[in-house]
């Protein structure tokens, strides 16, 4: 069932993704950053990708280009899942948002921006959701250190 | 003398639309919203408008904690994430590795993994439950609850050696096998719990208090709830019998017999009930795996990641120097990247792993389903009262430790 | 002098009579407010499984007079910090704790209120006391009930043996 089902996905996906592999039990998709919303309406509307399960980034740091922002979805009548990865540089870390496509994106793509700084266009809502207002800089970065701590309330000892 | 205080969250919105509205804000140091949510929400008299909601006030770093740490090394930190339920999460995580490194447990740890990953469904269904009536002010029921849960958490302190969050899940295996006695107790503990939740079911099921705050309170259809990302018990509240365990079996749950529960409305009471059958559900599955618990070795013979016998260590060089290399070094993940996800009380329970092949992880992201959940709760709380907040809120079973990761 | 007068005044500090007064006042103020403890519990993260399981059977809070939470902070005096407090939720604390009315004391439960637990990193505040005064340290990740009921009873000590002046130099 899922062999064959993969087959389709890689097939009816053929021009706008440009690897496709098969890891672990999840189908892989490398994709251009501009073809994400093409590629996810496939998905949604052809082949039943309707849970949107999370989107992340991985800090490739020193490669060129940097960011590879990362894509999990999960059809819930066919029981597969698909991942779908996009390199993004670090001087313009943006992708498009998925938050017309799918509710759960809103607050995935904030956690994401505050994380690394990827910017998604067409989120109307990238407040810092688990950093804090006048936080600077992105935690997960390779380049932030661990322990550099931004106090709110100065310490007494 | 008072210095000024700093916001750490900017509101969407500060003033309310018409005049005749109030902004309140509830949390985050708040019993009903588990001390880590703000809920900023615009009340028509005690009709809720609009809400949003802040999570994040318990950011503990652990996603650049474990960029730190070996693979083995940060098993404590994956334990605190849903920390009612520790077991789930440490099986989860080690079963990702596990695919990573091509390994395969088992039949004993598999068997054995199942029934903890059930037992610590029981007692975060359990928790959660509780924690609900309590909030609703029936504290006979949090009393029963929270005393079974008690027994359980001794007993698996006999087990693992802590009560509340264990790192007894091992790459490869488990840290040690099950002590004399331990299954008897267990057997004991099942009936008592069914004794005490019987009770419960007594008190509160055609109560009419509660019936009346909780039916058709914070309700979702099934279409809304796939799009804001709902998985688990509040997605199968509404009617969509999708469970990780049944779709996509994993460990030993292929060859139980177990039942998925659905709820009809998507409301608060079908989620309570959800709950409430998903633990005699996994009672049920536990009584089966006492009896099909096989004997054999608990960890798999693989010197990658598997820590030689002590007795060795002392003895062969050859072993005091594994055992040397895993622990300082840690075990040696081969390249790639994985997502494993198990059917946690909460729902999907995914693990996106990235290796470079060394002895620490490159990343570590946890797919965390109250953090979603979150994404999408004021869909439950707009239109309804202030006061069904609570129990809503209760119902969604937010777990700071995941939510805020 | 006769041996029944007891000076009142005396050269050059407190006479014994009034020492006397003042250490039965405190003892007794110490006593009703040490079994009279109404905590407020600022939960965050796993502690809390061991705060529902100590203010439960068997463990149980109400035998030491501190079952009853007060989830304002105007009403209680026990601010119990339990679980990790990020830098995000610091501003939060800290306001709870300055709204909370003298006599006050302060329990970390847990290691990460006690010193940040093995979370030193960006997120997470090394310690409570970094921020707010802390009376009394109960370690663990997270502690056994037993050991939180060692700290309170350790605290109600403190209380006992503390001096509770009726007019201080606030007033």
């Amino acid at each position: 069932m899922t062999a064959d089902f993969v087959a389709r996905l890689q097939e009816g996906l053929r021009p706008l993704a440009a690897e496709a592999t098969l890891a672990h039990g999840v189908a892989v998709f490398v994709i251009a950053p501009g073809a994400l919303v093409d590629v996810v309406k496939k998905l949604k509307s052809e082949y039943g990708f309707d849970l949107f399960l999370d989107v992340t980034a991985v800090d490739w740091q020193p490669q060129i280009p940097r960011f590879e922002v990362v894509w999990h979805f999960y059809s819930t009548l066919q029981h597969v899942r698909v991942r779908l990865k996009a390199r993004v540089s670090e001087g313009d870390p943006t992708v498009d948002s998925l938050v017309a496509h799918y509710g759960s994106a809103r607050y995935m793509e904030r956690e994401c921006h505050d994380m690394y700084g990827i910017e998604f266009r067409g989120n109307p809502d990238l407040r810092p959701i688990l950093l804090y207002e006048g936080f600077v800089g992105h935690p997960l970065r390779k380049d932030y250190a661990k322990d550099r701590e931004q106090p709110l309330v100065p310490y007494i000892r | 003398m008072e210095t000024k205080l700093p916001n750490p969250v900017r509101p969407a919105f500060t003033k309310s639309e018409r005049d005749d509205t109030v902004i309140v804000n509830i949390g985050p140091s708040h019993p009903a919203t588990h001390g880590t949510v703000q809920i900023i929400a615009e009340l028509d008299g005690e009709r809720v408008l609009r809400t949003d909601v802040h999570c994040g006030y318990l950011h503990r770093g652990f996603e650049k904690e474990c960029e730190s740490h070996t693979w083995h090394n940060l098993i404590p930190y994956v334990d605190r994430l849903n920390y009612v339920s520790a077991l789930v999460n440490d099986f989860a995580y080690c079963e990702a590795v596990e695919k990573l490194m091509a390994i395969e447990i088992t039949p004993r740890c598999r068997y054995l993994r199942t029934l903890l990953s059930e037992y610590s469904r029981i007692v975060d269904h359990l928790t959660c439950i509780a924690a609900g009536l309590m909030e609703l002010g029936a504290m006979t029921a949090f009393l029963y609850l929270v005393m079974i849960r008690d027994y359980m958490y001794e007993h698996l302190a006999d087990l693992t050696g802590a009560r509340v969050t264990y790192t007894y899940g091992r790459i490869g295996g488990l840290a040690r096998d099950l002590p004399a006695g331990w299954l008897k107790r267990l057997g004991e503990i099942l009936d008592q719990y069914e004794d005490f939740v019987g009770r419960v079911h007594g008190l509160v099921d055609r109560n009419r208090i509660f019936i009346d705050r909780m039916r058709n309170v914070g309700a979702i259809t099934t279409a809304e709830a796939i799009d804001w990302g709902y998985t688990g018990p509040i997605l199968r509240s509404t009617g969509a019998p999708r469970d990780l365990r049944k779709d996509t079996p994993y460990l030993a749950y292929a060859e139980l017999d177990f039942e998925v529960p659905v709820g009809i409305k998507g409301d608060n009471y079908d989620r309570y009930y959800v709950r409430m059958r998903e633990m005699d559900e996994s009672v049920w599955m536990i009584r089966q795996l006492i009896d099909m618990l096989p004997e054999g070795p608990i960890n798999v013979d693989d010197r990658r990641c598997v820590l030689p016998d002590k007795n060795l260590v002392y003895t062969e060089i050859e072993s005091l120097i594994n055992h040397f290399k895993v622990i300082m070094d840690g075990p040696k993940v081969p390249a790639g990247d994985v997502y494993s996800a198990h059917e946690s009380p909460n729902g999907e329970l995914g693990f996106y792993l990235v290796s470079t092949g060394e002895g620490t992880p490159w990343k570590v992201h946890v797919r965390a389903p109250s953090f979603v959940h979150m994404g999408g709760v004021h869909r439950m709380l707009d239109g309804y009262q202030l006061a069904d907040i609570v129990p809503t809120f209760g119902s969604v079973n937010m777990i700071g430790g995941e939510c805020d990761r | 002098m006769s041996a029944t007068t007891i000076p009142i005044h005396a050269v050059g500090g407190k006479s014994q009579a009034f020492e006397y007064l003042t250490t039965k006042k405190d003892e007794l103020i110490g006593w009703a407010r040490k079994f009279s403890l109404f905590p407020y519990p600022f939960v965050t993260a796993c502690c809390a499984m061991e705060f529902m399981s100590v203010s439960s059977t068997p463990y149980d809070t109400d035998r030491f007079g501190a079952a009853l939470p007060r989830f304002s902070p105007r009403q209680a005096d026990l601010l119990m910090v339990v679980g990790t407090i990020s830098h995000k939720q610091a501003p939060v604390l800290k306001k709870v704790y300055d709204q909370m009315c003298e006599p006050k004391w302060v329990m970390a439960f847990g290691v990460c209120a006690t010193s940040g637990g093995f979370y030193q990193n960006y997120a997470a505040v090394a310690g409570i006391d970094r921020i707010i005064p802390v009376d009394i340290y109960v370690p663990g990740c997270p502690p056994r009930p037993e050991m939180v009921i060692d700290g309170i009873m350790r605290l109600q000590d403190m209380i006992a043996r503390s001096h509770h002046p009726i007019v201080t130099k606030d007033f």
